[in-house]
């Protein structure tokens, strides 16, 4: 989108305000939602993925070594990963840190 | 042409959903719309509609299933009455906001309570604000023709709005009647086939009811009342091409001797046709009387409306609602505010009548022009009115 | 313009009588209106119907108050209810009744010119049923030729299928059978 909602027009508007872009909500940054971030620690990790399935907002990917890490521009800081994961592998570390 | 058959006028606009060869129907019946569902739940279960018609639990539900077909892009149909447009209310208001050229016939009948079946108004002005396109009808003709027109104005990409035709309950919807019916061919004309402007279809997908924040709301109601405004010129085309195919010629304002008199009734609907005969009967007794039918009732045709209002000095406005606590019946004050802005703006008189099914015959229609030349001869104030016949 | 209203009783078929009417003269291009009066349909109960022809497009929609004619199916509702109500000084009542017509004039002080049949008894002999709207509108056709006669049998036809015929024969008999008391 080029023009942010604030600076939309009623005649910008769509008829019916339908969203014809479809998953144009993986545009939206929710990541500035969050006041703490995820970090694993690999040295504890068993890359069981328990992190990535309870993840509400399928925020958490796999790398190439298999290890687990959040997409930080979606990434709201909700610490369930943490709370869920087994070997409590998982820190919510302050964001101002 | 096709054939001019004597026919149930709710029949009569069944037959006209089938050759509009309508998609979808969802409907529940209720009295006086029940004849009109019937009969399509009838001809798409003997084979003759090739059609979906859907049983609904409730008027709620019928209107939520109609925004689902109209937005796959199937034609849709359905119709209610008084209670059942209240309980489909929510969902009314949703489908002008989407955008979805529902087409809706509202068999006109009182809210109740105390509890009635009969008709008047009430039903349709309770909605004045729902964002449809609303047209009334005087007679089975008409009905048939507007729903033709309906369908063709609803779907026209320029507009993609859902449309209510109103026809009075009982007093049109279970009188027999001669309606010439339209052929095939003078359908296929007028008649496009349905692109819509937006579809839900999993090759192309799009979200529709999204969220509306208060940063962009605003916009969107301004969208919504401009497609109402701007629906207008497609509405008098569709007008035009119908007169040129079939040879009845509808306008948003209809006048019958309008012109030179002092006086004019301000008619919407059935009653209208019995206030022509009080108005020939008013012109032999040598009174300048005529008569205004206001057919397009949103978008408001302010234009041809104040043209068809010149030069005259009094309208007798006949409301078959109340706003209760309000200045009297709906329509007056709507028409109070056109004009005030207006020089020599005409006196109003409004009279109450035809309350639920009480009958008024052109007799009334008479005797309330006496009435209101009485009230000529002192002062007449703007929130005055008469709430005609009531016994005190 | 003529005026007919109907007196029945639920489930007797004065509807369906005024429809008939109503489309044997629109079938003979003239308008026509048939209509019940609105409301609930309560087998029994006694109910009119009215039917409005002319050979211009009708415009009065109100109920009828003034009828040129007034058409009775069952000859109890004329105890029960003041069928000549609004009938004009010219305009004729029809009747279904065993009774003669000066009979009924001197009952139930009536001064309009009376048409009588004994449709019950037709439609039993008939149709094997007291239903008697088909039945009457052969005995109001020849109290006034509204529409003609043979514009009927089209529309009887239509609505009646396989027990037509039948209609057609109470239609007829009653047309014949019907006397005029003036």
């Amino acid at each position: 989108m080029v023009k942010s909602e604030e600076e939309l027009t009623w005649k910008d508007l769509e008829v019916g305000c339908v969203v014809s872009e479809a998953g144009n909500a993986s545009q939206y940054k929710t990541g500035d939602w969050r006041s703490m971030r995820p970090v694993w620690d690999s040295t504890k990790c068993i890359r069981c993925g328990v992190c990535y399935i309870f993840c509400p907002d399928m925020a958490i990917h796999k790398t190439d070594e298999g290890y687990f890490e959040a997409d930080l521009y979606y990434c709201k800081g909700c610490g369930i990963c943490a709370q869920e994961c087994i070997t409590r592998c998982i820190t919510m570390v302050e964001e101002e840190e | 042409m096709g054939e001019r058959v004597g026919i149930e006028v709710s029949l009569a606009a069944a037959e006209a959903v089938k050759m509009a060869n309508v998609d979808v129907i969802a409907a529940y019946p209720i009295t006086p719309q029940t004849h009109i569902v019937e009969h399509l739940s009838e001809l798409v279960a003997d084979g003759e509609l090739d059609a979906e018609f859907i049983p609904v639990e409730s008027e709620h539900s019928a209107m939520s299933v109609c925004c689902g077909s109209s937005a796959v892009g199937a034609r849709t149909f359905t119709c209610t009455s008084s209670q059942g447009l209240a309980l489909m209310n929510e969902i009314v208001f949703i489908a002008a906001s989407l955008r979805l050229p529902i087409v809706m016939i509202l068999a006109n009948r009182s809210m109740s309570g105390p509890l009635s079946i009969w008709n008047d108004h009430t039903d349709v002005m309770s909605i004045r604000d729902c964002g449809w396109i609303q047209v009334f009808t005087e007679n089975g003709q008409e009905v048939f023709d507007h729903v033709m027109f309906a369908f063709r104005v609803a779907e026209s990409a320029s507009v993609s709005l859902p449309i209510i035709i109103n026809l009075d309950g009982f007093v049109l919807t279970h009188v027999i009647e001669p309606i010439e019916f339209w052929d095939d061919e003078t359908v296929k004309k007028y008649l496009p086939d349905f692109k819509p402007v937006n579809q839900l279809h999993p090759d192309n997908p799009v979200t529709m009811g999204a969220f509306g924040l208060p940063s962009i709301f605003t916009e969107a109601k301004k969208a919504q009342n401009e497609a109402l405004i701007q629906a207008k010129p497609e509405i008098l085309k569709a007008w035009k091409e119908m007169g040129d195919l079939v040879g009845r010629h509808y306008q948003p304002v209809e006048t019958y001797h309008a012109e030179g008199s002092e006086t004019v009734f301000l008619t919407m609907g059935s009653f209208g046709e019995t206030v022509s005969v009080a108005v020939d009967e008013l012109r032999n007794q040598g009174k300048s009387v005529g008569q205004i039918k206001l057919r397009l009732w949103r978008p408001f045709p302010f234009d041809e409306f104040r043209e068809a209002v010149r030069g005259i000095k009094r309208i007798i406005v006949l409301d078959r609602a109340v706003s209760f606590g309000g200045p009297g019946g709906p329509v007056a004050s709507e028409i109070r505010s056109v004009l005030y802005q207006e020089e020599n703006m005409p006196t109003i008189t409004n009279f109450l009548c035809g309350f639920a099914g009480r009958d008024v015959t052109a007799q009334d229609y008479i005797a309330m022009y006496e009435q209101a030349e009485q009230m000529a001869q002192g002062r007449v104030r703007q929130e005055d009115y008469i709430i005609y016949g009531v016994r005190e | 313009m003529i005026e007919v209203r109907l007196h029945g009783r639920g489930g007797q078929g004065a509807v369906t009588s005024a429809e008939l009417l109503a489309l044997a003269a629109i079938n003979q291009g003239n308008y026509a209106q048939a209509f019940p009066s609105f409301g609930p349909e309560r087998r029994g109960a006694p109910v009119v119907a009215f039917c409005r022809i002319d050979d211009k497009p009708i415009r009065t929609r109100a109920a009828i108050y003034q009828p040129d004619m007034v058409l009775v199916l069952d000859p109890s509702i004329l105890r029960l209810v003041k069928v000549t109500s609004g009938l004009k000084d010219d305009g004729i009542l029809v009747t279904n009744t065993k009774y003669s017509g000066d009979e009924l004039k001197k009952e139930l002080g009536i001064t309009h010119p009376i048409a009588t049949v004994n449709a019950t008894k037709i439609a039993m002999e008939e149709l094997g049923l007291p239903i008697t709207n088909t039945t009457m509108l052969g005995s109001l056709l020849k109290a006034r030729e509204v529409v003609p006669f043979d514009s009927l049998i089209a529309p009887l036809k239509r609505r009646f299928g396989r027990i037509a015929d039948k209609n057609i024969k109470v239609f007829t008999r009653a047309y014949q059978e019907t006397l005029l008391t003036r």
